[in-house]
């Protein structure tokens, strides 16, 4: 884990809860290469799914995932100077879709590991669809059980239960128009922090102006997310879609983000464009401080750069080229695809640690990150 | 969680509004614009979800992303 948050939730829920219902997964097989560089953090892995139906009422699919992270990010150069950490996250997935009449039932179960960190975590969905396959209606649990560890510490070792409630609902507008929107709530209970992570409070004995003690969060945390997203079929052969999504929770963090997309096939060639803008901010939780005036100032205590005040902005292309229109052998047909998203991070109360200045007079932290994704992805 | 109520309750009414007692505008043989991949949220779930992994890591917030979802009843 390190000081890197570990998250193995976001490929299990993509693959059982999305609202298709009446009409199972298309058979394919992706192979993508993930890239992401920024904040003196940089990550890079495979993702490989594969995905096949069995018979006309089942599909199932297998995914595996790594991140290969090697990091000296401003954490971990406050802490220990310059040094720089490697580590590996492994992830499967495995999920299994059921269709009868305009029913989807949905369970998957996934698996995620590193030296420190293990998460396990099963999920049930069930889709409907209803008035005239108009609207789709999609409900879904999903339970996690994590166990923290450290690397520097054999016999530390904790749990974090997890608990995500999700209610979709996707309507057709019109001939060219869909509109969903997605309600999730999620509960954590447990070792909340990283047992790496430290916090930094004013000592004017230090040459640096401050001192450094682990930081310490609730045990638990519920938050709340609202999300509300259309996609607009233009005159011409191009889809335009945006959405806007509204995040809450018991630590005093407010955040939203929008997004606007669009895709754009290229006449009657073989290319796909597309093009993106995402624009996130967040408040502060309540007990987050860049810099406390004692130690042991609170109960609870975070430096987190996660949990402060910040924005950032995406700008994303893609591109696509479809090598198999025609069918050969048991393949339909194929894609070759490329994306870049160009990341600007801007925190409003987190200083750069690092820098001269004095204890809290440290110029604002900001960063930038460049993420590619290369994938080839086959239908059969 | 003011907003989320508020949200939830446009969309809400929206929805019966367009739903009740109304027989389906859109006809299956009028889907075909809606069927094209490019009227998917999600066209690439696996890109997709790593661009999620992407932000849950670097972000307070978490779920109900904008891009997961979609479903046009176009069988």
């Amino acid at each position: 884990m390190q000081l890197n948050r570990p998250l193995g939730l976001a490929l299990l829920l993509a693959l059982p809860l999305i609202n298709q219902a009446a009409v199972l997964p298309e058979d394919r097989a992706d192979i993508l290469i993930h890239a992401y560089e920024g904040g003196g953090v940089e990550v890079i892995g495979p993702s490989i799914l594969i995905r096949k139906s069995l018979g006309n009422s089942l599909s199932a699919s297998v995914n595996y995932y790594e991140d290969s992270i090697t990091s000296a990010s401003i954490d971990v150069e406050m802490i220990s100077g310059a040094s720089t950490y490697t580590e590996n996250r492994k992830e499967h997935s495995f999920t299994v879709d059921y269709l009868h009449n305009s029913t989807i039932i949905s369970l998957g179960y996934n698996d995620s590991k590193e030296s420190d960190y293990t998460s396990k975590t099963t999920s049930f969905g069930i889709s409907q669809e209803m008035f005239g396959a108009m609207t789709t209606v999609t409900i879904s649990y999903a339970q996690g059980a994590d166990v923290v560890m450290k690397n520097t510490k054999p016999d530390f070792k904790e749990s974090v239960d997890r608990r995500i409630y999700r209610l979709g609902i996707s309507q057709v507008m019109s001939a060219n128009a869909i509109m969903g929107i997605t309600w999730e709530t999620i509960t954590d209970q447990g070792y909340l922090n990283n047992p790496y992570r430290m916090v930094r409070y004013v000592d004017d004995s230090k040459k640096r102006g401050f001192d450094l003690q682990s930081e310490k969060y609730p045990s638990t945390r519920n938050s709340s997310t609202i999300a509300i997203r259309g996609i607009y079929y233009l005159p011409y052969r191009a889809s335009l879609s945006a959405g806007y999504r509204y995040f809450t929770d018991s630590w005093g963090i407010d955040a939203s983000n929008s997004e606007l997309a669009y895709v754009h096939p290229l006449g009657d060639t073989e290319w796909t464009f597309d093009i993106k803008y995402r624009f996130y901010q967040q408040s502060a939780a309540t007990f987050y401080s860049d810099l406390y005036p004692t130690a042991d100032y609170q109960n609870h205590l975070a430096r987190d750069k996660e949990l402060s005040t910040f924005n950032s902005h995406t700008f994303g292309l893609g591109v696509s080229y479809e090598f198999l229109q025609q069918s050969w052998s048991i393949l339909d047909r194929g894609s070759l695809n490329l994306s870049y998203d160009y990341i600007v991070f801007s925190y409003d109360d987190f200083h750069d640690a690092t820098a001269g200045g004095g204890a809290g007079g440290e110029p604002l932290y900001e960063f930038s990150a460049n993420v590619f994704r290369l994938f080839v992805s086959v239908w059969y | 969680m003011d907003k989320i109520k508020l949200i939830s309750l446009l969309f809400l009414a929206l929805l019966l509004l367009s739903s009740c007692g109304i027989k389906p505008w859109v006809k299956p043989y009028e889907r075909a614009k809606l069927a094209d991949p490019i009227m998917s949220f999600s066209r690439d779930p696996v890109s997709s979800a790593y661009s999620r992994h992407v932000y849950e890591a670097r972000e307070g917030a978490r779920g109900a992303d904008i891009s997961a979802g979609g479903g046009c009843g176009c069988n």
